[in-house]
Formats: structure tokens, C-alpha cells, sequence
């Protein structure tokens, strides 16, 4: 948290931009209105409704990953030449949207974009939720998670068996297990001032016991706030490489191979930019309701919402240039694989997948060329909505179309996805609104010390240094 | 004069521009023993009790390099050493490919240093301190803004500390208890 923040002055507001916090709030009126949410209203129907159903959703995909464990992988569709399916597709996909979180909590950050603000603790959220999605996948592809420990992680173990460091498998496990850890610490040095806050003024004793204990004594001394604006800003500095480095490790997997659609240096720009594309659409999908559900719509502004479409068409014109890139790549290069496999997405079997993907990701989001379309939020969530569909399609095309044409047509097959594919698939969306539920119901959804930094208020007039 | 049983004293201010203006002075006044609480960072507040630097970026480059160390030491180790194995003719210490594991781990040592640290050098957790058994100090997480000049600060005096403290034009003093 920079002190040297840059508050919303006036002329901003005047010149027709939204503000990044509606007029008439104190530091009080902030904490009581974040706090309440959370401590002294009830719990609404329409969470309790929610709960249930993407509770019961995470019970249908614990289920099917139990008969996984039981009977292996071939209840999935999996076989070869396409060995790589629904597990590899998710798991890109999660991660990817994972990303938005620590865009918005670290990159915005170190580019003093104050209006991050209000939404970075919620995204931050979102990623972590986003990435344990991502991380069972990994973990459950073998259909037998008890050997994964050894071959994913370097464990001493009396057969005497190493991971081989040369392999970008290995590598992703590296990237994505610091990414977690990583993210979950700074959530957690952002969440310590707010736990203080529900710890003191929360009206249950019990909620006092429980975030008391979180927040760790936390008291708010100038010299901790020193030490903890020098740690918030190490963690962003920290992050922010990582962030970037996250998708580039994941590309590698398939990068660093050989197989058509796969071997090329576009890979990490593009999948970096595709996953901050989807985790920023992910963040309007639970942003726009959030703030209504929730009456935050003074403190998750207009700015917010128009600022993320602006992010997504960027992001989704550098995803664009990077299908361009490969398609001119495959051409160029004259290697006859590779233009066979070109020709075989825009026309082969899986065609349609390959239209939709170029429709939901490149032409839909043009739209937010306009400012009517960028400030309804009706459009941006349907176009968000359009945007994960896109996507995942496209972790789709580049899996299963590059697989299941080898290099020579005898080897040639075709994947299905079995029930037991879409019952872990869209149970792990029931897992992360589960989650997300839950941490909207018992932690700030909005960092209360964050946003008392955006009232003019917190500014200091004078400094007077006269020291005697 | 000591007080062993008094913590210190404490004052309450309205807004962040009058707690720096009163720390301003108390420094100037020369006591050193100071310490200001608000619900979010104050830049000028921490320059006005005379505290800039903390060691923490020290601590977080030692973590950094431990885990680069640790990193390249592991996979040498691993690859040439315990469970060398020749994978597509490449060296066993392939070198090129160790990178992203180096740097994976000194991103996560560095940061794990930067939060432990940060809460060591903080003292934290403390479950317990004297601040919290002035009853208003539970709006330093809200909207009050306090300044404590602590017992054991040489000038402190008791009554004189605390009268000086009211002519600072606070919104309340009291005695903090242990």
C-alpha cells in the first residue's frame, strides 16, 4: 500500500470519468459498510440457495473422481493419440484465470492504479480458488494420486527415484505450487489490518475470538506499517515476474515438444495475455453481481467494470495477433505438418470449435470499442460469460486437435469426453463458487485499509519538518 | 521519574494530519519513545516519530539467494549426481533447464522471508499489549488516530508528559495501564 497513492481528484470526475469511490463515505462509514457484510447482517436466501447448489455440484465431481480412483483413467476419453484431454484442457484454463488476481493485486499495484483497490481482494481470492480448480487436475490425471507425490515433487524415498529436472512437467509443478504459496501470502498480509478491524469492532465475542487470533495482535504502529508497506511492496515486486512466469512454464509443456500446434515460440506471450483475457472475465462475472447483491456499487464503480473491459479487449487483440502468428508461423515455415494442422482446425473435424473460438474470442469483445457497451453491465457479463466459453475452447483446440491427428493417419483418432469428463469439469466450477461463497460470508470481500487510502481525507496537508 | 505501572500515555487525534502535526512536535519536544497507530499507513506519520528504514529487504535477499542456492543444488545434485540419467543426450547438468526451477524457488523463499520477516521484525503475533486496555483503541482500526509516548522514553514524567499532551490539542489522553 503506497502512501504516494493517487487519490481521484475532482477534474477526473468532471472531465466524465467515473469515480473510483462514490462521494459521502468516512473511514467509519467504510468499515462499518464492509464489515457488516460479513459480521452483522444475516446470511442471505440467495447464498444459502447458491451454497447448496454449488455445494451439491462439488459432491457429483467428488464422486466421479472417487469411481476414478477406483477404476483408473479409462472411464475418461482418453486414449491415444489424443492421451492429453479434459484434465490438461481444465487445468490450462483454471490457471489462466487464475491470473487476474495477482494482475490486479501486484501489477496495478507497482503501476500505482489506485482503482485496483476495491477489487483486488476478492481477485485475489478468485485466484486462489481458481488455481486449487487447477492444481487438482495435475494432481487426479493419473487416476492414481498416491504415486503422483513421487513423480511430481523431488521426495526421498528408499526406491531411490528422482523427478527429471529437464522435463517443463517438472517445471510446472515448480511454477504453479510458488504461485499458490506466493498468492496466498499476499492475501493474506492484505487480509491482517482488516482481520484487526473485524477483531475490534465485530459484536459477537466469538467472531472477536476468531479474528483476533487471525489478525495476530495487530495494532497498527507506524513502524509496522512501515515494515508492512516494505513487505506488500516486495511481494507485488515478487509476483509480478511470477505472474508472468506462471503461463509462460504451463506453455512450455507443450512448447518445448515437438507435435504440431505445439512447437512454437508465439506460445508464452500469448498464453500469459489469454490468461489475464479469461481471469479478467472471470472477475466480471463475479464482480457484477457482487456489487449488486451486496449494494457495493459506491465502492465497485463504474471505473472498475469499464477499466477491466478496456484490459480485456487489449489482452484479447494480443490473443488474436497470436492465432495470426501461428497460423503465418505454420505457413512460413513450410513445414507440412504444421500446415496441415492449420488447414485441419479451420476445416477438419473439430471445426466448429474452431469458428466458435474465433467468434467468442476475436470478434464478440470488439465490441468494447464501445463506451455504452463497456458501462452495461447486462453486456459485460454476457460477453465475460462468451469470453471463458472462448477460452476454454481454445485450451480445447490446442490439446485435442493437435493430438488426434499424428504424423502418419494410421495413428489417426478422435476424443470424446465421457461423463465422467464434464462431471469433473463442471464440478470444479461447483468447487470454486463454493469457495467463493464461503469466503465472501466470513472475510472482507473489500480491503477496508485500502480503501480509506482513496478518501481525500487520508491525505496529510502539511508536512512541517522542523526537528529541534 | 519512572512509572512501572503505567505502559505510557496515550492520545487520541481526529484526523491524520493532526496526529503528524502532533508527532511532529512531540519529537521536537525530544522524546524518542514514540509511537503512532492508524487504521491505514501513514508516510509522514513514521517520518515524524523519526522511524525510515527497515532492515526487511536485507532479510528478503538472503531468503532470494538461499533459494537460488538451494534450487541449482538440488537439481545438480539429483542430475549428476544421485540419478544421473542421459535424456536425450543432453549433459547431466543441463544447466539451461535448471532455470526455471531456480527461479521458482527464489521467488518463493523470497517471498516467505518478506512475510515472516515482516512479522518478526514486528513482533508479531503478540496476543497481548498494553495499548489495547484503553478502551477508545479500538477505533485505531476504524477511524482514530493515537499517538503513545511510551514510560520508558527518559523525558517521561508522568502528569507533566500528560499535561503536555492535552496542550496538543487532542480529542482525549489517558494513562495507558499494563
Amino acid at each position: 500500500m503506497s502512501t504516494q497513492i493517487q487519490r481521484p481528484s475532482e477534474d477526473a470526475t468532471q472531465a466524465g470519468v467515473f469515480p473510483v469511490v462514490e462521494p459521502g463515505h468516512t473511514f467509519a462509514t467504510i468499515t462499518e459498510k464492509i464489515s457488516a457484510i460479513i459480521v452483522r447482517r444475516g446470511t442471505p436466501l440467495w447464498w444459502l440457495a447458491g451454497f447448496l447448489m454449488a455445494f451439491g455440484i462439488m459432491n457429483v465431481m467428488l464422486m466421479a473422481i472417487g469411481w476414478l480412483f477406483y477404476k483408473g483413467t479409462g472411464i475418461w476419453g482418453v486414449n491415444i493419440p489424443v492421451g492429453w484431454g479434459f484434465a490438461i484442457v481444465n487445468f490450462v484454463w483454471w490457471i489462466g484465470i487464475g491470473h487476474a488476481g495477482t494482475l490486479i493485486s501486484a501489477i496495478l499495484f507497482l503501476l500505482k492504479q489506485s482503482w485496483r483497490n476495491s477489487i483486488n481482494r476478492f481477485a485475489e481470492a478468485m485466484t486462489l480458488f481458481a488455481v486449487m480448480c487447477a492444481g487438482l487436475f495435475p494432481l487426479i490425471h493419473t487416476g492414481r494420486p498416491w504415486l503422483a507425490a513421487y513423480w511430481l515433487f523431488p521426495v526421498p524415498l528408499t526406491m531411490g527415484v528422482w523427478p527429471q529436472f529437464r522435463s517443463p512437467l517438472i517445471w510446472d509443478v515448480f511454477a504453479v505450487s510458488t504461485y499458490f504459496t506466493v498468492s496466498l501470502l499476499f492475501w493474506f498480509v492484505g487480509l491482517v489490518p482488516d482481520l484487526a478491524s473485524l477483531r475490534d469492532h465485530a459484536p459477537r465475542r466469538w467472531q472477536r475470538m476468531i479474528y483476533g487470533m487471525l489478525a495476530m495482535g495487530w495494532r497498527g504502529s507506524a513502524r509496522h506499517w512501515v515494515r508492512y508497506d516494505a513487505a506488500y511492496l516486495i511481494l507485488a515486486g515478487l509476483a509480478t515476474p511470477l505472474v508472468l512466469s506462471v503461463h509462460t512454464v504451463v506453455s512450455f509443456d507443450f512448447a518445448v515438444s515437438l507435435v504440431p500446434g505445439w512447437h512454437t515460440t508465439i506460445f508464452p506471450p500469448y498464453f500469459v495475455a489469454g490468461a489475464i483475457y479469461s481471469g479478467f472475465a472471470m472477475v466480471m462475472i463475479l464482480a457484477i453481481p457482487i456489487r449488486s447483491l451486496y449494494g457495493l456499487k459506491d465502492m465497485i464503480t463504474m471505473r472498475h467494470l469499464e477499466n477491466s473491459a478496456k484490459l480485456m479487449l487489449a489482452t484479447g487483440l494480443i490473443v488474436g495477433y497470436g492465432y495470426a502468428v501461428e497460423a503465418f508461423m505454420a505457413w512460413y515455415g513450410n513445414n507440412k505438418f504444421e500446415w496441415f494442422l492449420t488447414g485441419n482446425r479451420l476445416f477438419g473435424p473439430y471445426k466448429y470449435f474452431y469458428w466458435a473460438l474465433l467468434a467468442s474470442n476475436i470478434v464478440v469483445p470488439q465490441v468494447f470499442w464501445s463506451k455504452k457497451v463497456r458501462t452495461s453491465t447486462f453486456c459485460l457479463f454476457i460477453i465475460s460469460c462468451v469470453i471463458l466459453v472462448g477460452m476454454w475452447l481454445e485450451r480445447f483446440i490446442i490439446v485435442v486437435v493437435s493430438l488426434h491427428r499424428d504424423f502418419v493417419p494410421s495413428a489417426w483418432g478422435h476424443y470424446t469426453p465421457t461423463r465422467y469428463d464434464w462431471a469433473i469439469f463442471i464440478g470444479t466450477l461447483g468447487m470454486f463458487t463454493t469457495f467463493m461463497l464461503l469466503f465472501l460470508r466470513t472475510l472482507p470481500a473489500i480491503s477496508i485499509a485500502e480503501m480509506k487510502l482513496l478518501l481525500p481525507e487520508a491525505e496529510v496537508k502539511h508536512v512541517e519538518v522542523e526537528h529541534a | 521519574m519512572k512509572h512501572p505501572s503505567v505502559f505510557g500515555y496515550l492520545a487520541e487525534f481526529e484526523t491524520p494530519t493532526e496526529l503528524v502535526e502532533a508527532a511532529e512536535k512531540v519529537y521536537a519536544e525530544g522524546y524518542r519513545k514514540i509511537d503512532t497507530y492508524s487504521p491505514f499507513p501513514i508516510e509522514a506519520a513514521s517520518e515524524a516519530i523519526g522511524f525510515h528504514h527497515s532492515r526487511l529487504p536485507l532479510i528478503v535477499l538472503i531468503g532470494g539467494l538461499t533459494g537460488l542456492a538451494s534450487a541449482f543444488a538440488m537439481q545438480y545434485w539429483v542430475s549428476v549426481i544421485d540419478y544421473p540419467i542421459n535424456v536425450g543426450g543432453r549433459p547431466f547438468n543441463s544447466w539451461p533447464s535448471f532455470i526455471i526451477v531456480c527461479f521458482e524457488l527464489t521467488v518463493l523463499f523470497s517471498a516467505i522471508s518478506a512475510v515472516i520477516g515482516m512479522f518478526a521484525l514486528n513482533g508479531l503475533p503478540m496476543p497481548y499489549h498494553p495499548v489495547f486496555n484503553v478502551q477508545r483503541f479500538i477505533d485505531a482500526s476504524k477511524d482514530g488516530f493515537f499517538l503513545v509516548i511510551e514510560a520508558t522514553d527518559p523525558k517521561f514524567d508522568g502528569e507533566a508528559t500528560g499535561s503536555f499532551l492535552k496542550t496538543l490539542s487532542p480529542a482525549g489522553v489517558w494513562e495507558v495501564p499494563y
